[in-house]
């Protein structure tokens, strides 16, 4: 491409992290060294446009080296990927962890949202002075949250909770971040062998292969590919599961569809861009059993034949990141992954792809966008990733907790997963209870049990406290009143209830909690998540912001009826028109608040 | 009944589906849009160009199909058979009124065609957000993830002063819908030139150069082909602008006169708008098949010569 480079350029710190990544630059035309015969030649076109997926990676060496990412260092992975400034600007800018502004090495993220702030954590005008307010960071079980970034070549994350203003306060002041707590802290049931999605957590050693072996770790693969990919796909659709992401698609119908692609060029994305607020299972099973996740994403390829595949974390799980890149990297030395997988003739590799911070991302053709080096905007559906995925061949896109549960499918047998639960939710179901129980942390349940039960596994609500309300399904869910705990959690019943699973969020919110608060924090995460494609969301999640704000005052008048209206009216065109699942249920909390929670009514 | 309709090499399918009630016959690749404009249904259009693949982004064209859980933009929703579409429901007219609404109380729509006749059409009432608030010039610093509290009162808009940073033309993003056709057309769809992008996020997203640099410091090669797509005259010939600001612009007056541009040997096609024997700015007929509407910089911005008058600087 005929690129216009403008006259900013990298500094050796800039170049030197891009290097690390993409080699030091080639030629000339590339950032190289002016000479005289690479200014008569310009290598490039087709082949380095094809780089373009390594764009995210790049801008996140910059970020982790100099702390945000300059016009310098924009214009010279321009010349190294042939990727013009003003696309890549429009990507950097799209990521809330990066800066295009200078800003201090160390990044000091506090989490405002929704489980923090019911733990009396920081609000978006009371923090620290150099904090930065985040979105979820993952950790509710632990709120309130902060996501500390040391940014220099030995760049360091760590994710710390619970944070005081004071720990805060010297964070920014630039004392070093202590390291995280054990895992597990993320699951009160464990250790327990008798679990079956959480069976390891907390029992093995998350960095050794040869704990995880020694645990029955890799039989469900060596399993597998003796079954033969045809029978696993048979045991997937016979188990009766369904995504656990939110959307609860059945797995084996998406696996079959793939499996069934004329094309055989095919993607598997694990979708770990877990950013749903009060949402952090995907966070506990990767940082305490990464192995699994290896194994049955290699599980899931067989079956659907996939020969790469790749799994896009959230930016901000650094231990996670860790763990899942430690457990790739020795599960490849074994040949657990790579050719020929364990003899059996099977390709495939995997490659860990960070978020930036979007929750977009999550969105299952966003996530393509994202992994390609474009902005993280939803696609257009038809057609559907089965068809025209990543890089526009079939893919399928699994969450972390699905793939989990594809292990007791393959080491016992669909059939038998699927006595498991009731008549239309199958299997074991991990829920995410924050807020005011005594026990926070994610539960693992057969489907059945009642918002009672997992409330009183978590401990039961706090002592001294009062239950106001409980939030399902995280932001994009809805929220249940006192009197509802007999609902039993499984996709009918939640459904028939008018409610939705989500992603398994449980928050318990006592008498405390300013409501009024949560709902307008939920409009302002949707308002600054909205990746901005379509006018419904937009400009709804704005305008759904500014009828509340405007209720605060109002409530109880006149006027107050015309704002309600007004909201009514913006949560129909979002759920009928906007592109993708966020504008969709952008106001799903919000009226489940109005409706059953009578807020703001007189 | 399936028939086959030989157009040039291609074989199309016919296709057949209802529409309103109405058995159509439609071939295989067109759009909904398409076969419900073809058999007289009437629907607006915002982002929606004709030379520009459809982003589907400001969905105003929005029509109800069975079976799916969420209206279907009809710009880009190619034709099934079995289809069974919608045009006119309480679901359509609703959002064809919020979208209008949502944009209408945002963005400047006042060159915008049609918004008048369509906010009548589906009773959209833009004000009843509040009066809109215009403190916010500073959306090219917009900080993503991160937003202006609402102030309880106002309705935020994209209100921005006027980008004036060459002498051919002006961007003025308060007029913008984000549309992204300027942003197709500059890049992989017309000019492969990529000096402008979307930047930023959500409400903040917004269409910029890199850093938000004048466009004399980008890649814009001043093809104009932007101008040429855009919906609502956010991107504007210098010429246009200073004749609207001086309250001497009378579009009525105008003649359109096509012709071909005489700088090299492609032979684009050009349309002259003239107004008091001056050419006042050059379009490109959109459906001509090899320009497309596409010029370059001296088919669009060359006219100076004709009126021999000195060249603004």
């Amino acid at each position: 491409m005929d690129l216009k480079i403008a006259s900013a350029s990298a500094s050796a710190e800039e170049r030197d992290a891009v290097d690390s990544l993409l080699g030091a630059a080639p030629e000339t035309f590339q950032g190289g060294d002016r000479n005289l015969e690479g200014l008569r030649v310009a290598r490039g076109g087709e082949s380095l446009r094809q780089l373009r997926h390594l764009l995210l990676p790049t801008l996140h060496q910059v970020n982790d080296r100099v702390g945000h990412i300059s016009r310098g260092a924009i214009n010279y992975i321009s010349q190294r990927l042939d990727v013009a400034p003003a696309e890549i600007y429009g990507v950097a800018t799209f990521y809330a962890l990066f800066d295009t502004k200078e800003r201090p090495a160390t990044q000091v993220h506090v989490c405002v949202d929704l489980a923090c702030r019911a733990m009396s954590g920081c609000k978006e005008n009371d923090l620290p002075d150099g904090a930065v307010a985040s979105p979820c960071l993952g950790a509710c079980e632990r709120a309130p949250a902060v996501l500390v970034i040391e940014t220099g070549v030995n760049v360091r994350s760590e994710l710390l909770a619970p944070a005081s203003r004071q720990q805060i306060s010297q964070l920014v002041a630039g004392k070093h971040a202590p390291d995280e707590q054990p895992i597990s802290h993320g699951a009160p049931q464990t250790p327990n062998r008798d679990l079956v999605l959480l069976s390891r957590i907390g029992v093995v050693d998350p960095r050794s292969i040869d704990d995880y072996i020694a645990n029955n770790g890799f039989a469900a693969l060596k399993k597998a590919l003796k079954i033969g990919p045809e029978q696993v796909l048979t045991e997937v659709t016979n188990s009766g599961l369904v995504g656990r992401g939110g959307a609860a698609f059945p797995t084996g119908r998406k696996w079959a569809a793939v499996a069934a692609q004329p094309v055989k060029t095919r993607y598997l994305i694990c979708n770990a861009d877990e950013s749903e607020p009060g949402t952090f299972k995907d966070r506990v099973l990767l940082e305490g059993d990464p192995f699994a996740l290896v194994e049955s994403m290699v599980i899931a390829a067989f079956a659907t034949q996939c020969h790469h595949g790749y799994i896009y974390l959230r930016g901000e799980y650094p231990r996670a990141m860790r763990n899942i890149t430690n457990a790739v990297e020795i599960s490849r030395q074994k040949n657990f992954l790579g050719s020929n997988i364990l003899g059996s003739g099977f390709d495939f590799d995997i490659t860990i792809f960070k978020g930036a911070g979007a929750y977009i991302c999550g969105e299952e053709t966003a996530i393509f966008n994202s992994i390609e080096g474009y902005r993280g905007e939803p696609r257009n559906k038809p057609p559907f990733p089965v068809e025209v995925g990543l890089f526009g061949k079939p893919t399928v896109v699994n969450n972390v907790e699905t793939l989990f549960n594809i292990l007791p499918i393959i080491n016992d047998s669909g059939e038998k997963y699927s006595a498991w639960g009731s008549t239309g939710s199958k299997g074991k179901k991990l829920f995410c209870v924050s807020g005011a129980v005594e026990k926070p942390g994610v539960y693992e349940v057969t489907f059945g049990a009642t918002l009672r039960d997992l409330i009183h596994l978590a401990g039961g609500v706090k002592r001294g406290s009062k239950l106001q309300a409980v939030l399902l399904g995280g932001a994009a869910g809805g929220y249940v009143g006192p009197d509802e705990l007999d609902l039993e959690l499984t996709l009918e019943a939640a459904r028939q209830a008018g409610t939705t699973l989500g992603s398994g969020v449980i928050m318990v919110l006592d008498e405390s909690v300013d409501m009024v608060d949560q709902l307008q924090r939920i409009a302002a995460f949707f308002r600054d998540e909205s990746c901005g494609q379509c006018v419904p969301c937009r400009v709804g999640t704005v305008r759904q912001q500014e009828a509340l704000a405007r209720l605060v005052e109002s409530s109880g008048t006149d006027r107050a009826k015309i704002d309600l209206q007004l909201l009514r009216d913006l949560g129909q065109v979002m759920r009928d028109a906007s592109i993708c699942g966020l504008g969709q249920t952008a106001h799903n909390a919000i009226d489940s608040a109005l409706t059953r929670l009578k807020v703001f009514s007189t | 009944m399936t028939t086959q309709v030989t157009t040039g090499l291609k074989v199309r399918k016919s296709v057949d589906l209802t529409i309103d009630g109405q058995a159509v016959t439609a071939l295989e690749g067109a759009t909904l849009l398409e076969v419900c404009r073809a058999n007289g249904k009437e629907i607006p259009t915002l982002c929606y160009g004709d030379t520009i693949t459809p982003k589907n982004a400001c969905r105003v064209c929005m029509v109800e199909l069975e079976g799916s859980r969420t209206l279907v933009p009809s710009c880009s929703r190619k034709v099934e058979p079995g289809m069974n579409v919608k045009t006119d429901t309480e679901r359509t007219r609703h959002s064809r009124r919020l979208v209008l609404e949502l944009l209408g109380s945002s963005v400047d729509l006042s060159l915008t065609k049609n918004v008048d006749k369509w906010n009548d059409n589906y009773g959209a009432n833009p004000s009843r957000f509040g009066a809109p608030s215009f403190h916010h010039d500073d959306r090219d610093d917009a900080v993503t993830g991160h937003h202006h509290q609402p102030d309880g009162k106002t309705a935020e808009t994209v209100h921005q002063p006027v980008k004036i940073d060459n002498a051919l033309y002006v961007r003025d993003y308060s007029k913008c819908i984000l549309c992204y056709q300027c942003v197709d057309a500059c890049g992989e769809q017309w000019q492969n030139t990529f000096a402008i992008a979307t930047a930023g996020r959500g409400f903040d997203a917004r269409i910029s150069t890199e850093f938000a640099v004048d466009l004399t410091d980008s890649a814009c090669v001043y093809c104009g082909n932007c101008i040429q797509v855009c919906p609502t005259g956010a991107l504007m010939f210098t010429s246009e602008f200073e004749m609207r600001e001086a309250g001497t612009w009378r579009e009525n007056d105008q003649t359109q006169t096509d012709t071909i541009c005489p700088f090299c040997g492609v032979g684009c096609s050009l349309t002259l708008h003239v107004q008091d024997n001056e050419i006042v700015k050059v379009t490109s007929p959109s459906d001509h098949s090899v320009t497309h509407g596409n010029l370059c910089i001296k088919g669009r911005f060359g006219f100076q010569h004709v009126q021999n008058t000195k060249p603004t600087d």
